[in-house]
């Protein structure tokens, strides 16, 4: 469904070629520069970086999307019903994101209780810090975190 | 297509048409229609994926820092962040926009051009397969990562190295918190280092998150299988158009737009897997 002539669409694609190149080294430099391998000592602020890099990523994801899968030329019923039920991933992100955050406190309070480790059988007891979840050898806190809920339930048992 | 002309000689017969395939839904063919379908079952796929990985980040402690994990070049060059994921994403750029002209032959009949530029975007992907088949060697054999192992731990805290590991770190030198490391293996044995933190507590060196490999290792690799795949296809079916089988067909090339919207679909997700893998 050429909708360009022939001359023009080898255009687009030279086109999308160089401007899919510059915004992939835009979204290394400032990965490179917003952690500071560049230019020593300065950092960019953690949410001026990310936003710049998933912006320029949505970008890219836009163009491919409607000019080399020629998604500009199809008629608007087949646009939405590809592009709309990928919304949904928007709540998908947000809701997961939350509980990862939520797992993440769980976590903390898990490796608050050093009695978990006699249910978990495998560390001694040197951990003191509550955030790097330090055990020798094996890695309580990285079990499945469906675990988690049951293990301090154990935990509240023991006490 | 439609044309304005079919859809006006079907006007008469309207019910009995919509059921005999004389109308295409969207304008666009069957075809055409279920790869759209298909591509976005997948995306949703990857997208689970790849929510999996924020979700499990977002719960752990710590993360290796991936411009220290992924920060090896071929021929021995360690700490240069970023560089050899870059070209993996120019070279998958590049037989994307190989693909487009592929198209675009396809589109004036041009059976050689078809041919010259699928030819060009096969020697794209096994490059980009190449390149990750160098990565994944890298990881597993050199540094030792696995999906159930993952040597790369990462500080939370300051402090001081009490012994050396023979590679980067000598004794006396100091790290700051968020500072990714990686456990050598010496015959064998994980030798984690010693160190002192600020406060003056004596502690050995962690394996980082477990799931950081199993979730690399499955998301590249299912990233790598679709690669794959659609190098093979589209094998086949420039063989298909080498052979003129295409030439005898109705809707001609359409089988190289199906198979070039797949293929853009890899470099799509690509862009995502390179965004959260590599640059977040």
């Amino acid at each position: 469904m050429a909708h360009l002539n022939y001359e023009e669409g080898k255009k687009v694609v030279f086109r999308g070629f160089v401007l899919l190149g510059i915004v992939t080294l835009l979204e290394v430099m400032v990965a490179l520069v917003g952690k500071g391998y560049i230019i020593h000592g300065f950092h960019l602020p953690r949410f001026i970086m990310y936003s710049l890099m998933i912006g320029m990523s949505l970008y890219k994801a836009y163009f491919i999307i409607f000019e080399f899968m020629h998604m500009r030329y199809e008629v608007p019923g087949l646009v939405r019903s590809v592009l709309m039920p990928t919304m949904l991933l928007i709540w998908a992100i947000i809701a997961f994101f939350y509980e990862g955050n939520t797992w993440y406190h769980w976590r903390k309070n898990v490796n608050d209780r050093p009695i978990l480790e006699l249910s978990g059988g495998v560390s001694n007891s040197n951990n003191t810090h509550h955030e790097s979840g330090s055990h020798d050898g094996k890695e309580m806190q990285q079990e499945t975190p469906a675990n988690l809920p049951v293990d301090s339930n154990a935990v509240e048992k023991h006490h | 297509m439609a044309s304005d002309q079919t859809l006006q000689a079907h006007q008469g017969h309207e019910n009995e048409s919509v059921w005999m395939g004389a109308k295409e839904p969207f304008k666009a063919s069957y075809g055409k229609l279920m790869m759209w379908y298909f591509l976005l079952s997948d995306a949703f796929t990857f997208a689970g994926f790849l929510i999996a990985y924020g979700t499990l980040r977002f719960s752990s402690p710590t993360w290796p820092v991936p411009d220290f994990v992924f920060s090896s070049l071929p021929g021995g060059i360690h700490h240069k962040p970023l560089i050899f994921v870059t070209f993996m994403t120019f070279v998958l750029i590049v037989s994307s926009v190989t693909m487009v002209r592929a198209v675009q032959e396809g589109h004036r009949y041009n059976k050689k051009g078809v041919v010259f530029w699928m030819l060009m975007t096969i020697f794209g992907g096994l490059c980009f397969l190449g390149c990750q088949a160098w990565e994944w060697t890298t990881l597993i054999g050199g540094e030792k990562m696995s999906i159930l192992k993952n040597p790369f731990g990462t500080h939370v805290e300051s402090g001081v190295y009490l012994e050396g590991d023979g590679h980067d770190i000598k004794p006396g030198d100091s790290f700051h918190a968020h500072q990714t490391y990686l456990i050598h293996q010496h015959n064998g044995e994980w030798m984690p280092l010693k160190y002192k933190t600020e406060a003056g507590e004596i502690k050995q060196q962690q394996f980082g998150p477990k799931a950081f490999g199993a979730l690399f290792f499955f998301i590249t690799g299912f990233h790598g299988f679709h690669v794959l795949s659609g190098v093979v296809f589209l094998l086949i079916i420039m063989i298909n158009v080498a052979s003129g089988v295409y030439v005898q067909r109705r809707n001609h090339y359409e089988m190289v737009e199906k198979i070039g919207l797949y293929w853009h679909f890899v470099d799509l997700v690509w862009v995502f897997v390179f965004l959260v893998f590599y640059l977040l």
